[in-house]
């Protein structure tokens, strides 16, 4: 594997204020939270340089289901129970998500082993490791697009669709080419966000190694398609008990297009057992 | 600044990054064109054909045709969507419908483009749709085809990017500092040197470009030339200044340490360096005095 985790530390979250909501009605601003307003139909990405984003994945996770929106959850990196414990902690079991119908989950590292067990006829929908020269992804857009499509005729329980990536940096560690990766998020972009007027939600890693061409094309290429970027980053200084890093959230492709001034903010932030802190740089409590 | 760029012909590349995007500027030619009552045809790739066409009145929308191979490129749904042919097609489909009379292409973009067709193909499609075959003096230029082509700098090698760029006319660069969008302009005219301007803009949100003044650079806090300036060393106890004669001995003294030329005279010269340290050794009783060499048994 090309890139390490971090053995699974369990990274709680409540964000206060709506950092995200499935409609503009329903957006509560809270402070600083509130003018994020995210709307329907838009993509998000997670990005983390020198420091675990995963606290980002396990908000919205936990956000998106308990809006009611139906989700598809693609999680590569960590077992579903581990995500399962995570969002008990913030207020949602995901078993009881998934009973219901609300959640689908494609847990990677125990269906990874499932591909070698098909017949080939059937496409699972990690067939790219079978496959001896790097394929493509639309297995993977066929789960998606499977698990998500709204109920024909009659109204569906659940409100938009949703779907989380965590994360598509692994995919480039399973040998899948970038230009791949970005034609699966190009055609859930076009079917989750533009047909359906869903969500996207998708973490990558910003591996900071100038050689990593292809993390970078990935890279920058979702900030391209991407409507708002929120980018953890590990303080420049190093290591700090009381700071865990800062959150720089950028908008991208604004209606407006000169609304330069409102286009990027920085927070720092503290995580907690069960939810994150959030303060302006340098106003940490600790500090004052 | 529009009309500049729009002027030339041929193929105008805009490179954007991550942080300057291009797109708006892209919006803005497409919006100038079509003002200038011409055809404006527009394969998108990368968003959607709504996306495209927001915040465009009807009297450009409905010059502006719309070619959709962002909804199923790869042909990947089951009841295809695709353009016949994939992108390859579609890109060699916009010549024949550009054929006659002044048009604008716009290609939303050309670094997806670049992902899906190898670059040899592209540059060769890209050459015969801005028709530079054809001599400046055959087609009157009431008949050129201009191809607008959005790059995004950042996904590309220098390789690409070099091939994209020698068949540009028209070549922009953005960027910007403190907020302030700018673009950097090259110009290559025929049988001209190549001439650049840099110009700082802004789009407004009608796309239509507002022109604006350089930002100033960040200007130093300037002291108040009313208090007069102490001199700190006028009452100490010691002295810091040093008079000429001082300047001068201490300019022409010799450092310890710097191996000058009369240091390595002295060395050279043997006899009167030998005055100085032996050294006394009182072995122990339990030393071991071997006066051979152990290292006398080697072959070396």
């Amino acid at each position: 594997m090309k890139r390490t985790r971090t053995c699974g530390k369990s990274r709680d979250v409540r964000v206060p204020g709506a950092l995200g909501s499935c409609s503009p009605q329903r957006a509560r601003p809270r402070g600083w939270a509130g003018h994020l307003g995210l709307r329907k139909g838009k993509l998000t990405l997670l990005c983390d340089a020198k420091t675990d984003g995963s606290f980002l994945v396990h908000h919205f996770l936990s956000f998106y289901l308990k809006a009611n929106c139906k989700v598809c959850f693609v999680a590569l990196v960590q077992s579903f129970s581990h995500y399962n414990i995570v969002g008990q902690k913030l207020g949602v079991s995901l078993t009881a998500a998934r009973e219901r119908g609300q959640l689908a989950v494609l847990e990677g590292l125990r269906s990874a082993v499932d591909v070698f067990f098909r017949p080939r006829e059937q496409l699972h929908p990690l067939q790219f490791l079978r496959e001896a020269s790097a394929g493509d992804l639309q297995p993977l857009y066929a789960f998606v697009r499977d698990a998500l499509e709204p109920v024909d005729g009659g109204e569906d329980a659940w409100r938009c669709p949703v779907l989380l990536v965590d994360d598509l940096s692994v995919l480039l560690s399973l040998g899948v080419g970038p230009v791949a990766v970005l034609d699966f998020v190009h055609y859930c972009r076009a079917t989750v966000c533009r047909e359906w007027k869903g969500n996207i939600v998708a973490l990558v890693h910003d591996s900071g190694d100038a050689e990593d061409e292809e993390s970078d094309v990935l890279l920058n290429g979702l900030s391209h398609q991407s409507h708002l970027i929120l980018r953890a980053e590990g303080l420049a200084t190093g290591f700090c008990k009381d700071v865990h890093g800062q959150l720089r959230i950028l908008w991208r492709r604004p209606l407006q297009p000169t609304a330069h001034r409102d286009r990027s903010l920085t927070y720092q932030y503290k995580i907690q057992d069960k939810s994150v802190s959030f303060f302006a740089k340098g106003m940490s409590p600790a500090v004052l | 600044m529009l009309e500049s760029l729009l002027a030339l012909g041929g193929l105008v590349l805009l490179r954007d990054s991550v942080e300057w995007e291009g797109r708006s500027l892209l919006k803005a030619l497409v919006k100038k064109s079509a003002l200038c009552g011409e055809q404006v045809h527009v394969l998108g790739c990368e968003v959607s054909e709504e996306e495209f066409r927001e915040g465009f009145d009807s009297s450009i929308n409905s010059r502006l045709v719309y070619h959709d191979l962002f909804r199923d490129p790869l042909s990947w749904s089951k009841p295809g969507k695709a353009l016949p042919g994939g992108p390859l097609e579609a890109l060699r489909a916009l010549d024949k419908k550009t054929s006659s009379g002044p048009a604008t292409i716009a290609l939303d973009s050309l670094s997806w483009l670049l992902h899906h067709l190898p670059c040899p193909t592209l540059c060769q499609t890209l050459h015969a749709l801005s028709r530079q075959d054809s001599c400046p003096g055959d087609s009157p230029p009431g008949e050129q085809v201009r191809v607008l082509g959005l790059l995004h700098e950042e996904l590309h090698g220098p390789g690409p990017l070099g091939a994209l760029s020698s068949l540009a006319q028209t070549e922009v660069t953005l960027s910007g500092t403190m907020g302030q969008a700018s673009a950097h302009i090259l110009y290559r005219r025929p049988r001209q040197h190549p001439t650049h301007q840099t110009q700082w803009f802004s789009i407004l949100p009608d796309f239509s470009l507002e022109l604006q003044v350089e930002p100033p650079l960040e200007s130093q806090p300037r002291s108040d030339p009313h208090t007069p300036s102490v001199d700190p060393t006028t009452h100490l106890t010691f002295n810091l200044h040093l008079s000429k004669k001082e300047r001068e001995v201490k300019d022409s003294l010799t450092l310890p340490f710097q191996f000058s030329l009369e240091k390595q005279q002295a060395l050279l010269r043997p006899g009167l360096s030998q005055a100085t340290s032996h050294i006394f050794y009182e072995p122990d009783a339990y030393d071991d005095l071997d006066q051979e060499d152990p290292d006398d048994d080697l072959d070396v």
